[in-house]
């Protein structure tokens, strides 16, 4: 038992599920958020007011076209330039996921609720419900269905994405790992034990949301 | 019941409605038929107000659909719309489906709207498959709880855009007796349909329209036994 429990790969273990808790957290919290970012931005690009589909557009647009690096840098220490005030690096990596998943998952939103037949919203209409009525009780459901593989593969990239933060010392997965070898040295056993740990979440996601696929397919 | 007076209705620059002209009264069945592409399904979804009108009126119970002031939810309460590809909401069952208009539009509890959904549920032969979802249905069937989901919420007008036309050959006859049921107790249905024999049979009159107008109107037997336009004996020889 010693030669195991002497190993860097299990003394690596406690900073690594440090690491991951705040990961999750990070993740969780900040795609919450971007959920709902998404859900507004995504009915805005589908609008037909053009200031609110402009609005909408700019968003995505700008967000998808910067990487989550600059992203990350400029909510924590461009914003805190600008405003004098000092967010800490936990909250800021939450807005960053938030706002840079919110982007993505806006465009999920759109494609999906425009992927539904137009007869759905003509059927709707005539039996007498409002635009909003048929969108929320006859439009929603089905288009929230087409998104949960989406927005499967966006938790899976956003959690990837958190890594990243190792860059303002979040004390995120990668960044644990990479405090362990840095007294040890021992970044062979810490960067695969940080990779192990990845995809113990990223896999039974993705095995999850092939399941769910099938089960849309039919 | 319904009245059109000179209505025009475009899609960017094609004018595809040209000026039509139409009364139907109540209780009557006025089946529409003509070439594809003449503006029957828009000059139908204009009674509606699925397509905005371009210019012209529409009167519905006397109310004119074409004022931008109407109430458009509470005149499509009113005028019941059953659409060739049924249009069914998937991810609800039959039953709920039917009652999602009486609740969400007259206001009414669960109970009280499957009190209205079953009767009609059983009108069209449909009692077993109350709880089932869409999928799990023929087109034919798919098509008689479209018919049932319009009822309920006791339209006094029917609009049909080729009901049977996505239909099985085998299949398009029980819609059609549901459609005569409905013929014969009264209900005023506009009727848009390739089934020559349905307009014979139940059809209090015929429109024939061609670009955009109505070429022709008649009873059904002076329309097929002898149409004076030459358009529309050119139509009918070709479908009839
Ligand atoms: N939303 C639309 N935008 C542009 N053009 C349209 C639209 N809807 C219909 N049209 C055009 O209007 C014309 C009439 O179409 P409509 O669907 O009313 O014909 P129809 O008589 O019902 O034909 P069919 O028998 O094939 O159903 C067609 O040329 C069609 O291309
Ligand atoms: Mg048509």
């Amino acid at each position: 038992m010693e030669f195991i429990t002497e190993s860097h790969y299990y003394r690596v273990m406690p900073f690594l599920l440090e690491g991951l808790v705040w990961t999750l957290l990070i993740t969780v919290v900040g795609l919450i958020i971007g959920f709902i970012l998404g859900a507004i931005f995504g009915f805005a690009r589908l609008s037909h007011n053009k200031i609110i589909y402009g609005i909408a557009t700019v968003y995505v647009e700008a967000v998808r076209g910067t990487p989550i690096l600059a992203q990350i840098l400029f909510i924590y220490f461009g914003l805190s330039d600008l405003t004098g005030i000092n967010i800490d690096k936990i909250s800021a990596s939450i807005i960053a996921i938030a706002i840079n998943a919110g982007a993505y998952i806006a465009e999920i939103v759109r494609g999906a609720v425009y992927s539904i037949d137009k007869g759905q919203m003509e059927a709707g209409r005539s039996v007498g419900l409002t635009r909003n009525q048929t969108m929320r009780y006859i439009i929603w459901p089905q288009a929230f269905r087409r998104m949960i593989p989406p927005l499967g593969n966006q938790f899976v990239i956003s959690l990837k994405d958190t890594s990243l933060f190792s860059v303002i010392a979040v004390t995120e997965l990668l960044y644990m790992g990479q405090q362990y070898y840095g007294s040890t040295f021992a970044a062979f056993e810490a960067l695969t034990m940080v990779c192990l740990m990845y995809l113990l979440i990223t896999v039974p996601t993705a095995v999850y949301l092939r399941r769910v696929e099938r089960r849309l397919d039919v | 019941m319904i009245s059109v007076k000179n209505l025009h209705k475009s899609f960017g620059d094609t004018e595809v409605l040209k000026g039509i002209e139409a009364e139907i009264a109540e209780k009557e069945v006025v089946c529409v038929i003509g070439p594809s592409g003449s503006g029957k399904s828009t000059f139908l979804r204009c009674l509606n107000l699925l397509e905005e009108i371009t210019s012209g009126d529409v009167y519905i119970e006397g109310d004119n659909i074409a004022d931008k002031k109407i109430n458009i939810n509470e005149v499509r309460s009113r005028v019941g719309m059953v659409f060739q590809h049924f249009n069914l909401f998937p991810h609800r069952t039959v039953l709920e489906n039917i009652t999602l208009g009486p609740i969400k539009v007259k206001g009414m509890n669960k109970q009280e709207a499957e009190k209205v959904a079953l009767p009609l549920l059983e009108k069209v032969g449909l009692s077993d498959k109350a709880h089932v979802y869409p999928e799990s249905l023929s087109g034919g069937q798919k098509q008689r709880v479209a018919i049932a989901r319009s009822l309920a919420m006791e339209p006094r007008i029917m609009l049909f855009d080729e009901p049977t036309s996505a239909l099985d050959p085998e299949l398009v006859g029980d819609v059609l007796e549901v459609m005569k049921d409905l013929a014969k107790e009264g209900m005023t249905m506009v009727v848009v349909t390739h089934e020559m024999g349905f307009a014979k049979e139940v059809g209090d009159r015929v429109l024939f329209m061609d670009e955009g107008i109505i070429m022709e109107e008649d009873t059904p037997d002076n329309i097929f036994d002898n149409p004076q336009n030459p358009r529309t004996q050119e139509f009918l020889s070709k479908v009839l």
